[in-house]
């Protein structure tokens, strides 16, 4: 696994790192909870075939400036920024989680932005009958377990790297934590319900089947709502950030819809 | 030195299976747990002990707000310390406080407070806690990233609400009003009524504190041994700002059981104190740091280590590691201060002097204490211990007090007569 390359775009004065690795027409990643403390082997599948770009969001790992966004018309807009620096406008756009509903709030909003949507398990609907969990409201042995299947597979997202600055790298890792829950709490629901409708790029839905942060049945809530062609797709042996648990199917399902 | 009687309103019947059967004594606490007829007298207790520490002689009575809270049943402090400001007459009323993110819009404070201080002729202290996570982020659903901003703007605007003549527009981030004028102005209007901060060990709060001019209260349930650290953290930094060392610029809180003896003191105060120290303060850790919530340069000093001590301390919720319940270690610890009167006024002289804390709140209601016992405490402290501390740092101005209306021209409460009341 080699390392992707580091460039920095700012959005509304402050630095947000960008990674880019592979050739071919371009794909964007929007990452979900946690953001990418660390490169994935699910994005070396992406760039064998792909151009994969992946900003970070103000606040993920190797961003800073979620303090100056104070409204969600303020996250759409800082993400649009994102999107514009790196040269994905008009791309395929691929977000997970809290990033996927801003992928989705990209694709409703500025429809011309994105080429074709693919969402894993995307943050922006709250249900009353089935609730979310909460994801800033866990005691710290559970969190592992609420992120991924394979719990694991979190703790190592989030492990400090050799020669990690051992009194930054945890800040940086609430931080991320923060900047999720800046633009998402409580529930999670940013009303994304009533935007669903403008999406008309062909969507992908994916959803981890074991997901225990966002209900899997919230995909058909989703599917429902968006207007252009839509397929929900589960993803077995995978929790919510199922891109951690299950790299390879979830890898292939994406690349077999932008193709 | 000032003598405060501090009132946290616990819900004295938790069960004794309560710890393992329920998660947590805050926030998802069982409806079921509550009933409203029991709180009907431990509310009218509570009050009662109120006015009691009152009229034997304590210079303050303090109310403080919790939300979704087993161990604090007063979401809104200012209704007990409205009740307060027409059955006292010259002890000050120190709300301690509301938590003014919480508050939509913040003048509302502004508002409520300058009834208190009308009502209550000027004895007003107004207090202003951002809040606990277990408050404020998830029993009221605040944003913990946006929470300190909105309390800064909300004190913005709170204070200028107290202090702007004339009717103004404000155009906050968080707030914006074309029209804030309130009606009523506090009595205490130069310039406005003491405004005390409770709050953590942070440093920012502290420059705050020396900035503004406002006093500093640490209310750690562990007692001035665990809390010297965060007063010596406190003093140094006021020290760096080039200010003095008055100890009426800080406030701490003290739990206290005072008896004819020692052993007397064990026998009355250790189930009241095991009940609070057990079940009071059994809170799930989940709720303990919601992200955002403590800044970065205060998650930096306690991760360097500088305020391990300090940082965790300050955060009522991580307290699992000090975690004593029983008596022994309970006293041991010094969470609570027991004796024979002289025993407690020279531990009390001791915490004044140790800590350099002007104004002590003290805790002689805790846990399932009953009314008798929390009377008969208090009325040892007014009698036997208060007037050997009081004279402790009578050589410093206590610039952050209340000043009231002169008493003549104060309005004369007519006495209640209940039994009257209920003839009609």
């Amino acid at each position: 696994m080699s390392e992707p390359k580091t460039s920095t775009v700012e959005v509304n004065g402050f630095p947000c790192r960008v990674w880019a690795k592979g050739s071919g027409p371009k794909l964007g990643f929007l990452a979900g909870l946690g953001g990418l403390p660390r490169w994935l082997p699910f994005l070396d599948r992406l760039a064998e075939t792909r151009t994969v770009i992946a900003p970070s969001l103000p606040g993920y790992p190797g961003a800073t400036g979620h303090t100056e966004l104070d409204t969600h018309l303020d996250w759409v807009l800082a993400v649009r920024q994102l999107i514009d620096k790196t040269g994905l406008a008009g791309a395929d756009l691929l977000g997970a989680s809290v990033g996927g509903a801003f992928a989705a709030e990209m694709a409703a909003i500025f429809p011309a932005h994105v080429r074709k949507l693919c969402l894993i398990a995307p943050f922006g609907l709250f249900d009353d009958k089935e609730p979310a969990a909460d994801p800033w409201a866990q005691r710290r042995d559970n969190l592992p377990g609420l992120m991924c299947a394979d719990g694991a597979k979190w703790t190592e997202l989030v492990a400090p790297p050799d020669g990690a600055n051992s009194v930054e790298w945890p800040i940086e890792m609430t931080r991320a934590s923060e900047a999720a829950a800046r633009a998402f709490w409580p529930l999670g629901n940013t009303r994304l319900d009533k935007r669903l409708g403008l999406i008309a790029a062909p969507t992908l839905i994916l959803w981890g089947e074991r997901d225990a942060v966002l209900p899997p049945t919230y995909a058909k809530k989703f599917a429902a709502g968006i207007n252009g062609s839509t397929k929900v797709q589960t993803v077995a042996d995978a929790g919510h950030l199922a891109y951690l648990d299950q790299p390879d199917a979830v890898a292939r399902a994406v690349l077999a819809h932008f193709a | 030195m000032k003598l405060m009687w501090f009132h946290l309103m616990p819900y004295t019947e938790l069960p004794d299976d309560f710890n393992k059967k329920h998660p947590s004594v805050w926030v998802d606490i069982h409806s079921s747990l509550f009933d409203p007829r029991r709180a009907h007298h431990m509310y009218n207790d509570f009050m009662d002990e109120l006015e009691y520490a009152a009229e034997v002689g304590f210079d303050a009575v303090c109310v403080n707000e919790h939300h979704s809270n087993g161990y604090g049943l007063m979401p809104s402090p200012n209704l007990i310390a409205s009740s307060l400001a027409r059955r006292t007459t010259d002890t000050a009323l120190c709300v301690m406080g509301n938590s003014l993110a919480l508050y939509n819009p913040p003048t509302r404070v502004a508002e409520e407070f300058a009834m208190i201080d009308c009502i209550s002729g000027g004895r007003l202290i107004a207090g202003f806690p951002v809040g606990s996570p277990m408050d404020t982020c998830y029993a009221y659903g605040q944003n913990p990233s946006l929470l300190r901003e909105r309390y800064y703007e909300a004190h913005d605007l709170v204070k200028k609400a107290w202090t702007e003549k004339e009717t103004f527009s404000f155009s906050g981030r968080y707030n914006q009003q074309r029209y804030v004028n309130i009606w009523p102005r506090p009595i205490q209007n130069d310039p406005h009524p003491p405004i005390w901060i409770p709050g953590g060990g942070s440093i920012e709060t502290w420059r705050w504190c020396a900035e503004m001019d406002y006093v500093y209260c640490y209310l750690s349930y562990y007692g001035y041994k665990a809390g010297l650290t965060t007063m010596q953290g406190f003093w140094n930094e006021m020290a760096k700002l080039g200010k003095d060392r008055n100890p009426y610029r800080a406030g701490f809180l003290q739990f206290v059981g005072v008896a004819e003896s020692r052993q007397q003191a064990l026998d009355l105060y250790s189930e009241p104190a095991e009940y609070f120290y057990g079940r009071c303060l059994h809170v799930d850790p989940r709720f303990a740091l919601p992200p955002g919530y403590t800044t970065e340069a205060t998650q930096r000093a306690g991760i360097e280590g500088m305020m391990t001590k300090a940082a965790n301390l300050a955060n009522p919720s991580t307290k699992a590691a000090l975690k004593a319940t029983n008596m022994k270690d309970i006293v041991d610890g010094g969470y609570v201060l027991i004796g024979s009167p002289d025993e407690v006024v020279e531990q009390i002289r001791h915490v004044g002097t140790s800590l350099n804390v002007g104004h002590l709140m003290l805790l002689l209601q805790y846990g399932n204490m009953s009314k008798d016992v929390t009377k008969y405490n208090t009325r040892l402290f007014a009698e036997k211990v208060m007037p050997k501390v009081k004279d402790l740092f009578s050589d410093w101005e206590d610039k952050w007090w209340p000043k009231p209306m002169a008493k003549g021209q104060r309005a004369a409460v007519p006495a209640f007569r209940p039994q009257l009341a209920a003839a009609e």
